[in-house]
C-alpha cells in the first residue's frame, strides 16, 4: 500500500482529496449556473464575484459582528443571495427581451464593480478565516490523515447537490420550475407568478455561490480574485457537462475535480490545463456536452 | 427596432453599397478626418500615447470583425492579441527578425491558433460561444505562464523595435508613429473590405438569420471559422505591433481582463460600427491613462461603463451618433 503504480500513497490519496475538494467546488458553482441559466438564459458572469462575496461576508460576520463559521454558512448565502435578487429586479429584468448576450455583458460588468470594490477596501492580500472549532484536526484513515474539514467540505457539498436535487425534481416548486425553463408564458397563464419565480431563482443561484465561498474560506484565503478565475474553469465545467441537467453538472464537477488532481500527480505541468483541453475534446465528439441535449 | 430583436442593438445592414469605394458619404467623411487626426495627431498628443491607442484600436476592429458582423462574441480575444505580441517580441529579440516580418510572424502564429480554437468553438453557438472562446484563452494564459519562451511572470523585456525593411531606424518615436499608423490604417481598411465583399455580405447573413443562410445553401460553419481567422489575424498584428512599440510583452495582454476590455472598448464605440471601435478605444485608454493614479478604482469605473452601455446606451458613441444623424457610420 506504499506504493501505486510508482507514486507513493500518501501522495495519490492527498492530490484525490484536494481534487474531490476543488470538485466540490466546481460542482456547486456549475450547479448555480446551470439553475440560472435554466430560467433566466443567462450566463451569470458575477457568479465569481458573488463566491468570492460569500467568503467575505463570512469574514466580515466574524471579525465585525462575532458571528462564527455555523452563522455565516446561514447568514451569509442569505445576506449575499438578497443583494442577487437586487441585481435581477434592478438590471437583468430589464434585459429578458434582449439579445442573451447582453445579460452576459452586464452580469460581467457587476462582477468588475464588485471584485473592484473589494479589492480598494480589502487590498489583494487575502485574509485568514479559522477553521471552526468542531472541524479541527484530521482523522488518521491508515493510509493517509485526512483533515477533517476537508471532508467535511466534500461530504457537506454533496449534501448541497443532493438537496437541490431533490427540489427541482421532486417538489411542487421544482415542477414549476422546469415547466417555466421548458415554457414560461404557458405556466404564467396557469396563474403562476414567473417574474417573482425567475428573482427567487436567480437569488438561489447567487446563495448556492456564496455557500461555496464561506465553505471554501477556510481553505482559501479570503481575497477579492478569489473567484475569477475558479469561475473561468466552472465554465469549462459547464461546457464539458452541458447545463441540461442537474445530476450532471454535480457528477462533472466532482469528476473534472479528480481528474485534476490526478494530473496534479502524473503531469504537473498540464494541471492548469487538463480541463480545458479535455473540453476541447467534449466539444469535437459530442457537442452539446457530456449530459447536454442537442 | 426590429434590430433589437435578432442581433441586439446590432444594426441591420441597409445594403447601400453605392458611395466612394462602397463607403457611404457619412462614412468618407468620417474616414477623411480619421485619416487627418492621424497626420495631425502626434504634433499636439504624445506620439506614445497615440501608438498605444492605435494598438488598441485596430485591436478592437478585429474583435469588432466578429462581433459586429458575424454575431459571434468572443471572450477570449486576448489570447490572439497577447500570443500575436509574445511571438512578435520573441522573434524580433532573439532571433532578429525586421519589425515587420516579426509582426508578421506574430500575426500567423495568431491565425494558426484562432484557426483551431475558432474550429473547436464554432461548434456552439451564443452564449456557450463566449464561454469557449474565455476557457480557450485561459488555457493560453496557462501555456504562457509556463512556456520558456515568455519569460513567465517578467515576460519578454527590451524587444528591439528595430529597422523596417531593414532601413529605416524605428527608435525614434515619430517614426515609429507613421508605421504604427500605416499598419493601423491598412488593417482598418482591410476589415472594411471584407465587410463589404460578397464573403462579408454572407458573413452578415449568416449573423441575421443562420438557419436560413444554411438552407440557401451557405457551409456556415466556414464562413465564421474564415472570419474567426481574420480577426485573430488582426488581434495578433495588433499584439505585435504593441509589444514593438513598448519594448515588452507580458501576461497581462494574455490574461482575460484584456478580453474583456476589448468587449468594452467594442461597446462603448458602437457594435457593428466601422467607426465605434476606434472611438470606443481612445476613450477607455485615455481613461486608463488619465485614471492611472487611481487603482483598483479603474476597475470599478469599467465595470461601470459596462452596465450603463448595456443598460442605457447599447448602440455606443457612433451608433448614438449615427442615429442622431440617420447615417451610417
Amino acid at each position: 500500500m506504499d506504493e501505486i503504480f510508482g507514486i507513493p500513497a500518501p501522495l495519490l490519496f492527498g492530490q484525490l482529496l484536494l481534487g474531490l475538494i476543488n470538485g466540490a467546488f466546481y460542482a456547486m458553482l456549475s450547479l448555480g449556473l446551470a439553475v440560472i441559466f435554466g430560467l433566466l438564459n443567462i450566463i451569470n458572469f458575477t457568479h465569481g464575484a458573488q463566491f468570492m462575496m460569500g467568503a467575505f461576508v463570512a469574514w466580515m460576520l466574524l471579525a465585525w459582528a462575532g458571528v462564527g463559521y455555523w452563522g455565516a454558512l446561514i447568514l451569509a448565502p442569505l445576506i449575499v443571495g438578497a443583494t442577487g435578487v437586487v441585481i435581477e429586479r434592478l438590471m437583468i429584468s430589464r434585459l429578458y427581451k434582449l439579445d442573451h448576450l447582453y445579460g452576459l455583458l452586464l452580469t460581467f460588468g457587476i462582477g468588475l464593480i464588485v471584485e473592484g470594490v473589494f479589492r480598494n477596501y480589502f487590498g489583494s492580500s487575502g485574509l485568514p478565516y479559522r477553521i471552526p472549532d468542531a472541524l479541527q484536526g484530521a482523522w488518521d484513515l491508515g493510509f493517509m490523515f485526512l483533515p477533517i474539514y476537508r471532508g467535511w467540505v466534500v461530504v457537506f457539498s454533496l449534501v448541497i447537490c443532493l438537496a437541490t436535487w431533490l427540489v427541482i425534481e421532486k417538489t411542487r416548486l421544482g415542477a414549476y420550475l422546469r415547466a417555466a425553463t421548458e415554457n414560461a408564458p404557458l405556466v404564467q397563464a396557469f396563474g403562476v407568478n414567473v417574474p417573482r419565480m425567475i428573482t427567487l431563482t436567480y437569488g438561489a443561484g447567487v446563495a448556492l455561490a456564496a455557500l461555496a465561498g464561506v465553505l471554501a474560506a477556510p481553505i482559501y484565503s479570503v481575497n477579492p480574485q478569489m473567484g475569477t478565475n475558479l469561475i473561468i474553469i466552472v465554465f469549462a465545467v459547464v461546457v464539458i457537462g452541458g447545463m441540461g441537467s442537474i445530476l450532471g453538472s454535480v457528477l462533472t464537477g466532482f469528476g473534472l475535480g479528480v481528474v485534476e488532481g490526478m494530473t496534479k500527480v502524473f503531469w504537473p505541468e498540464a494541471s492548469s490545463t487538463v480541463i480545458f483541453v479535455i473540453m476541447a475534446i467534449v466539444l469535437l465528439t459530442r457537442p452539446a456536452g457530456l449530459f447536454g441535449r442537442a | 427596432m426590429a434590430s433589437e430583436t435578432t442581433a441586439g442593438a446590432i444594426p441591420t445592414s441597409a445594403g447601400e453599397e453605392q458611395g466612394i469605394w462602397g463607403y457611404s458619404r457619412a462614412q468618407f467623411v468620417a474616414l477623411i478626418v480619421l485619416a487627418g487626426i492621424l497626420v495631425v495627431g502626434p504634433y499636439f498628443l504624445y506620439p506614445v500615447f497615440l501608438m498605444k491607442l492605435l494598438c488598441f484600436a485596430l485591436f478592437a476592429c478585429a474583435f469588432n470583425l466578429l462581433i459586429g458582423y458575424v454575431g459571434l462574441l468572443s471572450f477570449g480575444h486576448a489570447a490572439y492579441f497577447g500570443m500575436g505580441g509574445y511571438i512578435a517580441g520573441y522573434t524580433a529579440k532573439a532571433w532578429g527578425f525586421t519589425p515587420e516580418v516579426a509582426i508578421l510572424a506574430g500575426a500567423a502564429i495568431a491565425a494558426a491558433q484562432g484557426a483551431v480554437f475558432g474550429w473547436i468553438a464554432i461548434r456552439r453557438q451564443g452564449i456557450y460561444f463566449a464561454m469557449i472562446t474565455l476557457a480557450m484563452a485561459q488555457m493560453v494564459y496557462f501555456f504562457c505562464v509556463q512556456a520558456p519562451f515568455t519569460g513567465g511572470e517578467d515576460g519578454i523585456q527590451a524587444i528591439p523595435r528595430g529597422h523596417l525593411f531593414g532601413l529605416i531606424d524605428l527608435h525614434d518615436d515619430m517614426a515609429m508613429y507613421w508605421f504604427v499608423a500605416a499598419v493601423f490604417l491598412i488593417g482598418f481598411l482591410l476589415v472594411h473590405r471584407i465587410i463589404h465583399s460578397p464573403y462579408g455580405q454572407v458573413l452578415k447573413a449568416i449573423r441575421e438569420n443562420e438557419p436560413r443562410a444554411t438552407s440557401l445553401g451557405y457551409r456556415t460553419d466556414d464562413y465564421k471559422l474564415v472570419a474567426f481567422i481574420l480577426s485573430a489575424m488582426l488581434a495578433g498584428v495588433a499584439g505585435g505591433v504593441k509589444s514593438l512599440v513598448f519594448g515588452i510583452a507580458t501576461l497581462t495582454d494574455v490574461h482575460w481582463s484584456m478580453s474583456g476590455e476589448v468587449v468594452l472598448m467594442t461597446l462603448v464605440g458602437g457594435l457593428g460600427t466601422v467607426f465605434g471601435p476606434v472611438i470606443g478605444a481612445a476613450v477607455i485608454v485615455a481613461m486608463q491613462n488619465y485614471l492611472a493614479e487611481m487603482g483598483a478604482w479603474v476597475t470599478v469605473i469599467q465595470g461601470g461603463i459596462f452596465v450603463i452601455c448595456v443598460l442605457a446606451f447599447r448602440r455606443g458613441i457612433i451608433g448614438e451618433i449615427a442615429n442622431l444623424l440617420r447615417v451610417k457610420l
